[in-house]
């Protein structure tokens, strides 16, 4: 019997190999100079360099930022616009799902229905009027627009998954707050809400990935201006005088770090939030 | 308090699809704005329909789904039953697992571009020295659906994985022991209180994960761009041409609505599946 367990082990650290190799290989290659990259047989010792980072940053960058470089600013538009909507949508979103998880309003299912559907559309139906919209409204290239966006794109998400949270939790401590003479809002904020304190928490991580990494709005509706690192990540690879796989490379790395550290932490929330809070982790 | 939600929505969601419902009806190009919209009926709906080159978009986005949802599916379940029981690890093997799904689909195609490179990728290396074949991976049709099929499963896997290992490991405890009391073999077991459990959830795996690569777009758009020819353009690559590329406002609507339609068919034939499957074999036991 015991040789089926020994085999059991080695299929499952094979599999974790094979699932890992693509990032790691990524990030050897961020280490590598052009010559190791290009190495047939494939390298997997060399002579590491930082050289790669260095070139990130170390473009002039346009004039008059504040920015030491272009990819600095992307990188602080990806981060301002992942915060700023999805802060937003936390703030609305849980209250909207307060209000659909206490008040058995009249087409209520419908209503939650419609907002899980806008969430099912193919991204690309919708790019095409957004994109007319944000021209006729002067949003295209502006953080406002970028934000708004993004607030519409979690805000389904967080409603759906913040009731089931509400869902769960008793309605009598709320119910006996309201007794003792503290308003609806006050038995929200100051009862309801700090016990689905880890719901927020699972359903702010999954969005603030989910802006990270959105790429098909960004590329349509913004500019220079507004740019967010996914967007300059395709243009590197879709370069005209071929592709700096070093420079590239490091890009992702830095990338996608504060994604790896995510997904070690938010295991938890990671099911639940995938599936609207259908399913429980 | 539903209020700032209902607005946004409306203003972000569905007044512009009522607006390109609008436009699929029209002759409209966004590049020229001060040209009026014409009005043609369902010129654009017939001209689509009529159009070898859609039936091809059709066909590669069908290849797409059922290859890359039917591979997850075989996977991410062998994966689940893999995982089942508890082991030392279990934890950082599940989080190595789960992380390609928390990446961008951008930087995902631009791993496994590195990887399919035809002078220097890992994969290509591989195939020549342990296959004795040249693979052009991204460079042929077929090579480079499944090229973008090997990637889409990568990301998602996973996710097939979690859901139905979650619906193993909250399968009714005092079941399994009465089972193994009464020495239900393995079979038995796994039919009579495994399957009815994890069903359903597989059902939604299969229905998110379908939904999800109908419209995948990233991951391919960073790949092959379509490409080679046509392998690998599917209606949601097509539909951002003919609305940034060719500039056909119209067209371009109309295909988004032949394209929602679709998706509309597909999840209502899926929710009729799950609901039929999920009211039988609950029943029996």
């Amino acid at each position: 019997m015991n040789w089926k367990k020994t085999l059991r082990v080695v299929l499952i650290a094979v599999i974790a190999a094979l699932y890992a190799f693509p990032v790691l290989w990524v990030m050897l290659t961020a280490f590598k100079e052009r010559v190791d990259i290009f190495a047939q047989p494939p390298k997997l010792f060399f002579t590491p360099t930082l050289d790669n980072f260095a070139r990130i940053f170390s473009d002039a960058g346009s004039e008059g930022s504040i920015f030491s470089s272009n990819f600095a600013r992307y990188f602080f538009n990806s981060a301002l616009l992942s915060f700023g909507s999805v802060f937003t949508a936390i703030v609305f979103g849980t209250m909207g799902a307060y209000a659909a998880s206490r008040f058995p309003f009249k087409n209520r299912d419908f209503a939650m229905f419609s907002i899980l559907s806008t969430r099912m559309l193919p991204a690309v139906a919708v790019v095409i009027p957004v994109y007319l919209l944000y021209r006729t409204l002067n949003l295209m290239n502006t953080y406002l627009g970028m934000t708004l966006l993004y607030t519409a794109f979690n805000l389904p998400f967080v409603i759906w998954m913040m009731r089931s949270f509400f869902d769960e939790i008793p309605r009598e401590i709320e119910e006996a707050a309201m007794m003792d003479g503290s308003s609806r809002f006050r038995a929200f904020y100051k009862v309801a809400l700090p016990q689905v304190k880890s719901g927020i928490a699972g359903a702010a991580v999954i969005s603030l990935l989910f802006t990270w990494n959105e790429f098909l709005f960004a590329s349509m509706l913004t500019g220079e201006k507004t740019r967010t690192v996914p967007i300059a990540l395709a243009q590197t690879l879709q370069g005209e005088r071929g592709v700096d796989w070093g420079k590239l490379a490091a890009i992702e790395t830095l990338y996608i770090l504060p994604v790896l550290i995510a997904a070690a932490l938010l295991q938890k929330y990671l099911l639940r939030g995938l599936t609207f809070g259908t399913v429980k982790g | 308090m539903l209020a700032p939600t209902a607005v946004l929505l409306f203003g972000l969601f569905i007044f512009p699809l009522l607006w390109s419902l609008g436009l699929s009806f029209y002759r409209y190009s966004a590049l020229r704005p001060q040209q009026a919209p014409r009005f043609v009926g369902f010129e654009n709906y017939a001209w689509l329909l009529t159009d070898s080159s859609t039936w091809s978009r059709f066909i590669a986005t069908g290849v797409l789904v059922a290859g890359s949802v039917g591979l997850q599916f075989l996977i991410g379940v062998s994966l689940a039953f893999l995982l089942y029981r508890d082991f030392k690890g279990r934890k950082i093997v599940l989080s190595i697992l789960i992380a390609p799904m928390m990446m961008a689909p951008v930087a995902a195609g631009a791993f496994f571009k590195l990887i399919y490179d035809p002078t220097f990728g890992v994969l290509t290396y591989l195939t020549k020295t342990l296959l004795g074949v040249q693979v052009g991976w991204l460079e042929k049709s077929a090579p480079a659906m499944l090229g973008v099929i090997i990637a889409d499963t990568w990301m998602w896997s996973p996710f097939v994985m979690l859901l139905t290992l979650s619906g193993l490991l909250s399968a009714p405890k005092h079941l399994l022991e009465m089972a193994q009391i009464d020495r239900a073999g393995r079979s038995l077991t796994f039919r009579y209180i495994l399957l009815p459990h994890i069903k359903p959830l597989m059902m939604l795996a299969v229905l998110l994960r379908t939904m999800e690569s109908f419209k995948l777009f990233d991951t391919i758009w960073i790949m092959t761009q379509g490409g080679p020819g046509d392998a690998t353009e599917t209606l949601a690559l097509a539909l951002y041409r003919v609305g940034f590329q060719y500039y056909d406002t119209g067209r371009a609507s109309a295909l988004a609505y032949l394209m929602l339609a679709a998706v509309i068919v597909l999840s209502n034939f899926y929710l009729r599946l799950a609901s039929r499957a999920s009211s039988s074999p609950e029943g029996e036991t």
